[in-house]
C-alpha cells in the first residue's frame, strides 16, 4: 500500500552569512540531515527529541513552510489544501486584532472555497467540533483561555478537510488539566474524521499515549524509530535510552527504582556536527568505529518489526548502560568549597 | 521551630475592576534540610507567593506572617529584605537568560553578588570562589568559563550557573521556581539530580514550585498542591500520589497518561480555573468537581486530616486514592 506521506533523504540546511556588504556563506547550521520516513494512513507518527534536533525544522518542511535543501516529500493528494499545521504557541499563532471567526476563515478565503454566508456556516460547524461556542466568532483571541486558543488553531488547521496534520507541540504550552483536554480531542478528531497525524513533541508520555509508531531525532536524523510500545519498552539505542530514562515520571516509586543514565556534556553544534555516529561524544557505549563510522538505521530484531536503529552497537535486552562518564564527572565535581563559605 | 513558617498569607492586586485575590490564605513550613514541592497550574499562586514573602512583587497587598528563623518577613523593611534574598535566602527562577546580565561574565555577576553581602572578601578571592562554585555545579573548565558572557553558556549551563549564584552564600533556604521547565528531559535530569545532591550536603531547604507532577516525585519530601490561590492538599510525596484525597489532586494525577503505556481515555478536569477576581461561592474547585455536594457550593473547607496528610474538601477523609474503587467511594459519597 502507498503510505499517504513519504520523506526521503531531507537535508535542510541554513546558511550562516557574514559581511556587510557583500553576504559570504561562512557555515551551514544541518537543522534536517537525511531524513527518511513514511506515514500511513490514519496512524499517528510520534517524533520526539530535544531542542535543536530538527523536528521542528523537520515539520515545517513537511507542511512546505520550509522549502528542502534536498531530498523528496512525497504525499498522496494535493498538499497545499490537505497538509495542515497545529503549531505549539496558542498566543503567538493567532493575529490578536483578528475575530477568530475570520481567522479560523483564512484558510477558506485563501483557496476561494465558498460564498461568505456558506464560509461562516462552515466556521461554526468547525467550532462546534472543536468543543467551542459557535456563537462567540466575533470574539477576539484574548477573550479565551491557553486551551480554547489551542482549539482555535484546531479549527483553523481542519477548515480544508486535510489528511494529514502536523502537531508540533501542539500542548506543552498548556497547563495539565487542560493538555488532557486538548489530547483527548485530537484523538476523537482522528477517530471522526479519519485523519493521519504527524506529532511532535519533547514530552514522551504524550508521544507514547496518542502514537502509533515513534522516530528519535538527535542532531538533525533519526537514531531510532518503532511501533510505540517497542521503543518504550525496548529501546536499543543508548541515546533512546538515556532519554528514556531521564524523563520524569508522575510516579515516585517508579522513579525511584529506575536507573538513571546521565549524558555528559551538551548537544553538539550543528553547524559542524561530530564524525561518524553524531553521538558518540556523549555515549556510554562508544568505541573507536563510532568516531570513524557513521551508523546506517538497520532493523533490529525480526525485520518485519519495522524496529530501526542506527548504532553500531545496540543496546541489548537486560543490559546495563554504565554511566562511567557520569561518574567521571562527578569526581571532577567533588566540591572543594569549603562549607559555610561565609567567613 | 521550622526554618520558614507562613500562615494565612494572603497577596491581592487592586485592579479597576476590583481586587484580584492571587493567594487566599496560605499557611505551609518548611524544615532544615527538607524539600517542600508546591504544585499548581497557572494562576494557582504557587509563584506569586514565594515572590510576595521576597518583597518582590510590585504593587500587590501582602498580608499574614511568614517567619523565618523567627523573622517577620511581611513588612520587614525593604533594605533589609534585600540582605536576606541571596544570602539566607535565595532564588533559582525558570528562564535563566533573564536572570543573568548580558554585558557582564558569569563570574563578575557571581564575584558581584559575594561582594555585596560580604564586602570583606578580596575581588582576587572571590573570583576564586565564583570558579569553585561553576566546577561545583558541573561547569567544565570553570578556571576558565568563569570569564564567559551568558551568551557564550548553553541553557543548561547557564541554569547551572545560576545554582551556583544561588549557591554562593550557603544560604538556608532556596526557592526554586520552574527551575528546569525551560530545559530538555536530559538537562533536567542533571539539574534536578545535581540539585538533590548540593542540597544533601549543604543542608539546605528547598521550596521547588513547578507544574511538573514528574519533577515533584522525584525530589519533593513533602508536597503542597494549589487551586486558585488555596492550598487544597497537603501530604507527604508518596500519599499524595498514592492516596491523594482532593478530587482536584486526583484530576491532576489522572490527567497525565499512565506510566505503563496503557491507551485508556485521558481523564481531564472539566472546565476553566477560575476567574480570580470572583471566585465561585464554597469551594473554588467546585464548578468543576464530579463530587461536588450541595455543601461545597455555601461553605468553603478548610485543610483537615492528619498533621501529615490534609485535604481542604468536604468529603470524607477516608476516601483516598487513585482507580475505580475510589473513584466509586467519591461518588457514592457525594450522591
Amino acid at each position: 500500500m502507498r503510505p499517504l506521506l513519504r520523506v526521503t533523504d531531507v537535508r535542510k540546511y541554513f546558511p550562516i552569512r557574514e559581511g556587510l556588504f557583500v553576504q559570504k556563506e561562512v557555515g551551514r547550521v544541518h537543522a534536517v540531515d537525511g531524513v527518511s520516513l513514511e506515514v500511513r494512513a490514519g496512524e499517528t507518527l510520534g517524533i520526539v527529541g530535544e531542542s535543536g534536533c530538527g523536528k521542528s525544522t523537520l515539520a515545517r518542511c513537511i507542511t512546505g513552510l520550509y522549502p528542502v535543501t534536498s531530498g523528496s516529500i512525497e504525499f498522496d493528494g494535493d498538499p497545499r489544501r490537505e497538509v495542515q499545521m497545529i503549531f505549539q504557541d496558542p498566543y503567538g499563532s493567532l493575529n490578536p486584532r483578528r475575530r477568530i471567526g475570520s481567522i479560523i476563515a483564512d484558510p477558506l478565503v485563501i483557496h476561494r472555497v465558498g460564498t461568505k454566508a456558506e464560509r461562516r456556516r462552515r466556521v461554526q460547524e468547525l467550532m462546534e467540533l472543536v468543543g467551542l461556542n459557535p456563537e462567540h466568532f466575533n470574539r477576539f483571541p484574548a477573550e479565551f483561555s491557553g486551551g480554547q486558543r489551542q482549539r482555535i488553531g484546531i479549527a483553523r488547521a481542519l477548515a480544508l478537510r486535510p489528511r494529514l496534520v502536523v502537531c508540533d507541540e501542539p500542548v506543552s504550552a498548556l497547563d495539565v488539566s487542560i493538555q488532557a483536554q486538548v489530547i483527548n480531542l485530537l484523538k476523537d478528531l482522528q477517530a471522526e474524521l479519519g485523519l493521519t497525524y504527524v506529532f511532535i513533541a519533547h514530552d514522551l508520555s504524550v508521544v507514547r499515549y496518542v502514537s502509533d509508531r515513534v522516530a528519535v531525532m538527535y542532531l538533525g536524523r533519526i537514531v531510532e524509530t518503532a511501533a510505540g510500545e517497542d521503543l518504550y519498552k525496548l529501546p536499543r539505542h543508548p541515546y533512546t535510552n538515556a532519554l528514556l530514562s531521564a524523563a520524569s515520571v508522575a510516579d515516585p516509586d517508579l522513579s525511584a527504582r529506575r536507573e538513571r543514565i546521565v549524558l555528559t556534556g551538551d548537544v553538539p553544534s550543528p553547524i559542524a556536527p561530530p564524525s561518524g555516529c553524531r553521538f558518540h561524544p556523549r555515549c556510554p557505549k562508544a568505541m573507536p568505529k563510532c568516531v570513524t563510522d557513521d551508523p546506517r538505521l538497520l532493523a533490529q530484531g525480526r525485520p518485519e518489526g519495522g524496529h530501526l536503529a542506527a548504532c553500531h552497537f545496540p543496546v541489548e535486552p537486560g543490559e546495563r548502560l554504565g554511566s562511567e562518564k557520569a561518574q567521571i564527572e562527578q569526581e571532577s565535581t567533588e566540591p572543594h568549597l569549603e562549607k559555610g563559605g561565609g567567613t | 521551630m521550622a526554618l520558614l513558617e507562613v500562615s494565612g498569607l494572603t497577596v491581592s492586586f487592586p485592579t479597576p475592576d476590583g481586587a484580584v485575590q492571587a493567594v487566599r490564605g496560605l499557611s505551609f513550613d518548611v524544615e532544615r534540610g527538607r524539600t517542600l514541592g508546591i504544585v499548581g497550574e497557572s494562576g494557582s499562586g504557587k509563584s506569586v507567593s514565594t515572590q510576595a514573602l521576597m518583597g518582590l512583587v510590585r504593587g500587590a497587598e501582602v498580608a499574614g506572617s511568614a517567619l523565618f528563623e523567627g523573622r517577620q518577613l511581611i513588612g520587614m523593611p525593604a533594605e533589609e529584605l534585600r540582605r536576606l534574598r541571596g544570602a539566607e535566602i535565595s532564588m533559582i527562577f525558570q528562564d535563566p537568560l533573564s536572570s543573568l546580565h548580558p554585558l557582564y561574565t558569569v563570574g563578575w555577576q557571581i564575584v558581584e553578588l559575594i561582594r555585596i553581602h560580604e564586602p570583606f572578601v578580596g575581588k582576587a578571592q572571590a573570583r576564586k570562589r565564583a570558579a569553585e562554585l561553576l566546577g561545583l555545579v558541573g561547569i567544565p573548565q570553570p578556571e576558565r568559563r568563569v570569564d564567559d558572557y551568558p551568551h557564550q553558556f548553553s541553557g543548561g549551563m547557564r541554569q547551572r550557573a545560576m545554582i551556583a549564584m544561588a549557591l554562593a552564600l550557603n544560604p538556608k533556604l532556596i526557592i526554586a521556581d520552574e527551575p528546569t521547565t525551560a530545559l530538555d528531559a536530559t538537562v533536567q535530569a542533571q539539574i534536578l539530580d545535581l540539585m538533590m545532591r548540593l542540597q544533601k550536603e549543604f543542608d539546605t531547604a528547598l521550596i521547588m514550585i513547578t507544574h511538573d507532577l514528574g519533577v515533584i516525585a522525584d525530589i519533593a519530601d513533602e508536597v503542597l498542591v494549589m487551586y486558585a490561590g488555596k492550598p487544597v492538599e497537603r501530604a507527604g510525596r508518596r500519599d499524595l500520589y498514592y492516596r491523594p484525597h482532593h478530587p482536584y489532586t486526583v484530576g491532576l494525577l489522572e490527567s497525565v497518561p499512565s506510566t505503563t503505556g496503557a491507551k485508556e481515555r485521558l481523564k481531564p478536569v472539566p472546565g476553566q480555573p477560575p476567574s480570580l477576581l470572583r471566585p465561585p461561592s464554597g469551594c473554588t474547585f467546585h464548578p468543576r468537581c464530579p463530587y461536588v455536594m450541595s455543601r461545597c457550593r455555601r461553605e468553603e473547607p478548610p485543610l483537615m486530616g492528619e498533621p501529615g496528610h490534609q485535604s481542604a474538601c468536604w468529603l470524607p477523609l477516608d476516601v483516598v486514592g487513585l482507580g475505580p474503587e475510589a473513584a466509586r467511594r467519591r461518588e457514592e459519597e457525594s450522591s
